[in-house]
């Protein structure tokens, strides 16, 4: 039905075009750039002229449209210079730039936003800590990626992961543990002060690898699991480990997690006086004042990069490939020789180590790990990056964490603020509802609404991998041999696909 | 592994008994609290059970459909019946049987368009879409229950009679427990007839065995999936009902909760499996009433939701087909 609504509107709108002489054929057979330059141009004239018709006209949203534009309309990775094809390079190299300038451009020093005018109904850039939140659950929705994206495995509680990071980040670099003592490289701990105090970046590391082996103790037993019990195993799992973490003050009369007081502080990570004379690099991230954000933003940003970089070398791997064979048809896969329960759970493992990691470079930016913050609504939020940007395709999964993160931070507010202003209690437009609507308190329900339309509607995501795609919309007529609706054999809807 | 099967149930079996002869009225107080629970958890499991069966759906949303059924009687009860504490039997009756109605009516239908809306057209779809598409619904049901009712809880004072209905040896049954009761069971014996006995009920259980060959013996597929959403609607709304009049707080993520109770007693039971669903309910009831409850060695209100969650991932991983279901090929 949906695809014959889309067909539908396709041939109606190539009917309008072919009055003005441009039939379907002509279009096709102009060069690819030119096609690309028009259906950009054309969408920006649509937003622009929707914006202003808002009645907010800022140059800054010209500037961003003509940056879209010039990353998006030529077919920059059909550029070659001398033998290699340095073009794809190019949208990658400019958005990395954009983003390692953004505290030079965007912000103050103090993170408040300042240096750019206002987006429209947006309103005011992202601040620098949004943004550290932003590169935080990039690095999980990544994660997340290589089980859902990649293998194909449903994971509902991913949260648990995140969580059992932030405590390692707090039991091995706080005070936690008082009745020891041990010391390793940690930075800024006050002289004669208890617990275990462990360099922050080998706690990440740690943390990582731990975070890893719980991955791999909950998947031995689940993965023979088929896909939908799979989902409910994990989210039970989900929901025993912050419990436990709330209700661990004393197991069996032993403090291990500080109950729902959370562990705090927790040590900031820092280069050491060394680096800090030598080559200028803060000797301690928790002293630097008003270039805390910032320098935790950079780190995060080298964390993201190398968690994009295993990837893609992973997912082009011998191992990745395996992962995808078991997501298109697991028993095909399994009769090929790809080993089922050890490539699932190398794809657990992998995705609760980049959790692992977030989660406690997060405890070390808060300087807390604290149950609160571990909860069913997390790991489907992480999901919905996932799906939203495209199940498997790296680059939309980094958009849908940094759209949905910002969306969380900050979005829904200035969304609402703008709303509320035109159209609330003694709006500038018109007034349609009467009392300030609270748009932030409904961030989970809107996330719900883009889960069921992107499933419904484009089931590959925002920026799809074409392989996933075309899984996506090859699926659609393999259950039932007899179309049920219709009364027609299937095939003859494969023509349409 | 049945070795360390038998040693958890014999450790299980001990502690109920120290616990049982160190009080066996308060034992059997407590019991009696399990039965209730477990009596409302019947009826949410079941719409969760028929929804698999015939579609192998876990229908994420069923739970915050069971939400906003509390949240229907509560309206119903204190705004439309207008239904104060210590009311005369017949309008207590009355009001009861109206909100029931009404909240029956209300979430089978609900239920009926959230499958038109959000799983018809995935029914050909990879496995997880529709699944990832019902934890969407839910999302936007409890976003719809508080900005109809707001973030707090709603409170139904307590309606019921607190009388005893009998009373031996200084353990008594009241009546609040036994109407939990007198409204499942009637609710659960006329499913029971309309699955085994009607002609709807036939269709229902041909198309979850083989819906391919169910349409080839000419029944209508897509109505009877959206006359089993109907029922498992209904159901929800008599357990939402029952909740806003036993337990008498109703808050937008009550249905989370009880909903991933509810469906761990019927994957208890064996998913699919409508008995199972029952007797697993009964027992996830039980289990929490005795490890809230009682006093000797019990792990407390804080453990409930690991013990009932990692009772679940026991059964997932060992007996998949539940305690009455059959061997499927889903688990091994």
């Amino acid at each position: 039905m949906r695809r014959r609504l889309g067909a539908a509107i396709s041939a109606g709108w190539w009917r309008c075009l072919s009055v003005f002489g441009l039939s379907q054929k002509r279009w096709r057979s102009l060069p690819r750039t030119t096609r690309r330059a028009v259906k950009g141009l054309v969408w920006t004239g649509i937003g622009l002229l929707l914006v202003a018709f808002l009645g907010v006209w800022e140059w800054s949203a010209l500037v961003i449209a003509a940056i879209v534009l010039v990353l998006v309309v030529p077919s920059w990775n059909r550029l070659v210079v001398s033998g290699h094809r340095i073009g794809q390079w190019i949208p990658t190299i400019a958005i990395l730039v954009l983003a390692v300038t953004y505290p030079f451009y965007a912000s103050s020093t103090t993170g408040v936003s300042t240096g750019l005018p206002q987006l429209p109904v947006f309103g005011t850039f992202p601040l620098m800590s949004t943004m550290v939140n932003m590169g935080i659950f990039t690095m999980m929705a990544l994660g997340l990626n290589f089980v859902v994206g990649y293998a194909g495995l449903l994971d509902l509680g991913y949260v648990a992961f995140y969580a059992m990071g932030s405590y390692m980040a707090g039991w091995l670099a706080s005070s936690q543990f008082s009745q020891v003592n041990v010391r390793f490289g940690g930075i800024g701990v006050i002289q004669g002060l208890t617990g275990i105090h462990i360099s922050i970046w080998l706690v990440l590391l740690l943390a990582g690898m731990v975070t890893a082996l719980v991955g791999i103790v909950i998947g031995l037993p689940t993965l023979r699991l088929r896909g939908d019990y799979l989902a409910i195993v994990t989210l039970g799992f989900g929901e025993i480990l912050p419990q436990i973490a709330r209700n661990g003050d004393s197991l069996g009369g032993f403090n291990l997690t500080n109950g729902t007081g959370g562990i705090s502080p927790i040590d900031p990570p820092g280069f050491g006086s060394w680096l800090h004379r030598h080559f200028d690099l803060p000797a301690n991230f928790g002293a630097l004042g008003t270039t805390f954000d910032r320098t935790y933003f950079w780190t995060i940003l080298v964390l993201v990069l190398l968690t994009i970089f295993c990837s893609a070398r992973l997912r082009d791997s011998r191992l990745g490939r395996a992962w995808i064979a078991i997501r298109e048809d697991e028993i095909a896969a399994a009769a090929m020789g790809v080993p089922l329960m050890r490539t699932k759970t190398w794809a657990y493992a992998t995705g609760a180590f980049f959790g692992g990691v977030a989660g406690a470079f997060y405890a070390s930016y808060n300087g807390s790990s604290n149950p609160d913050e571990f909860y069913f609504q997390i790991s489907v939020f992480i999901l919905v990056m996932v799906i939203l940007g495209g199940m498997g395709s790296i680059p939309g999964v980094i958009f849908g964490a940094c759209f949905l993160t910002y969306l969380n931070s900050e979005g829904l507010n200035n969304i609402g603020a703008w709303l509320n202003g035109h159209f609330g209690p003694g709006g500038s437009d018109f007034e349609i509802w009467h009392k300030p609507l609270d748009v932030p308190q409904y961030n989970f329900g809107i996330y719900g609404v883009i889960l069921v339309v992107v499933m419904l509607f484009r089931p590959e995501g925002l920026i799809p991998s074409s392989r996933r795609a075309a899984e996506f919309h090859e699926g659609v007529r393999e259950e039932s041999l007899y179309d049920v609706e219709h009364g027609a054999p299937i095939s003859d809807a494969t023509e349409a696909v | 592994m049945p070795a360390l099967a038998t040693i958890l149930v014999a450790l299980l079996v001990v502690w109920l008994v120290v616990n049982f002869a160190k009080g066996p009225a308060y034992f059997t107080t407590i019991a009696f609290i399990g039965l209730t629970n477990g009596a409302l958890y019947a009826l949410v499991a079941l719409g969760y059970t028929l929804v698999y069966g015939i579609l192998e759906l876990i229908n994420f949303a069923h739970g915050d459909v069971f939400m906003l059924g509390a949240m229907f009687s509560a309206t119903m009860l204190l705004s439309v019946f207008h239904l104060t504490p210590h009311a005369s039997t017949g309008k207590l009756i009355v009001a009861i049987v109206g909100s029931l109605v009404v909240a029956m009516a209300a979430c089978g239908i609900l239920n009926a368009v959230i499958e038109r809306v959000a799983y018809r057209p995935l029914r050909g779809a990879p496995r997880l879409a529709p699944l990832i598409t019902a934890i969407g619904v839910s999302f936007i049901l409890e976003d719809i229950a508080i900005a109809w009712k707001g973030p707090s809880y709603v409170s139904v004072p307590s309606l019921l009679p607190k009388g005893a209905v009998f009373s031996v040896g200084g353990v008594t049954y009241t009546w609040e427990k036994f109407i939990v009761v007198l409204i499942t069971v009637p609710v659960l014996l006329a499913l029971t007839w309309l699955v085994k006995r009607t002609r709807q009920g036939k269709a229902m259980r041909a198309t979850a065995q083989d819906r391919d060959a169910a349409a080839m013996m000419g029944i209508d597929v897509n109505r009877t999936i959206s006359f089993t959403f109907l029922i498992a609607g209904a159901l929800a709304g008599t357990g939402g009902l029952v909740y806003a009049l036993y337990f008498g707080q109703v808050r937008y993520d009550t249905g989370y909760q009880l909903g991933l109770i509810a469906f761990t007693a019927a994957v208890f039971g064996g998913i699919g499996n409508l008995p199972g669903a029952v007797l697993g309910a009964l027992c996830i009831g039980f289990i929490q009433a005795f490890n809230e409850g009682l006093v000797w060695h019990a792990p407390g209100s804080d453990w409930t939701e690991s013990i009932v969650f990692g009772l679940l991932i026991l059964i997932l991983v060992f007996r998949p087909e539940g305690l009455l279901g059959e061997r499927t090929p889903e688990g091994a």
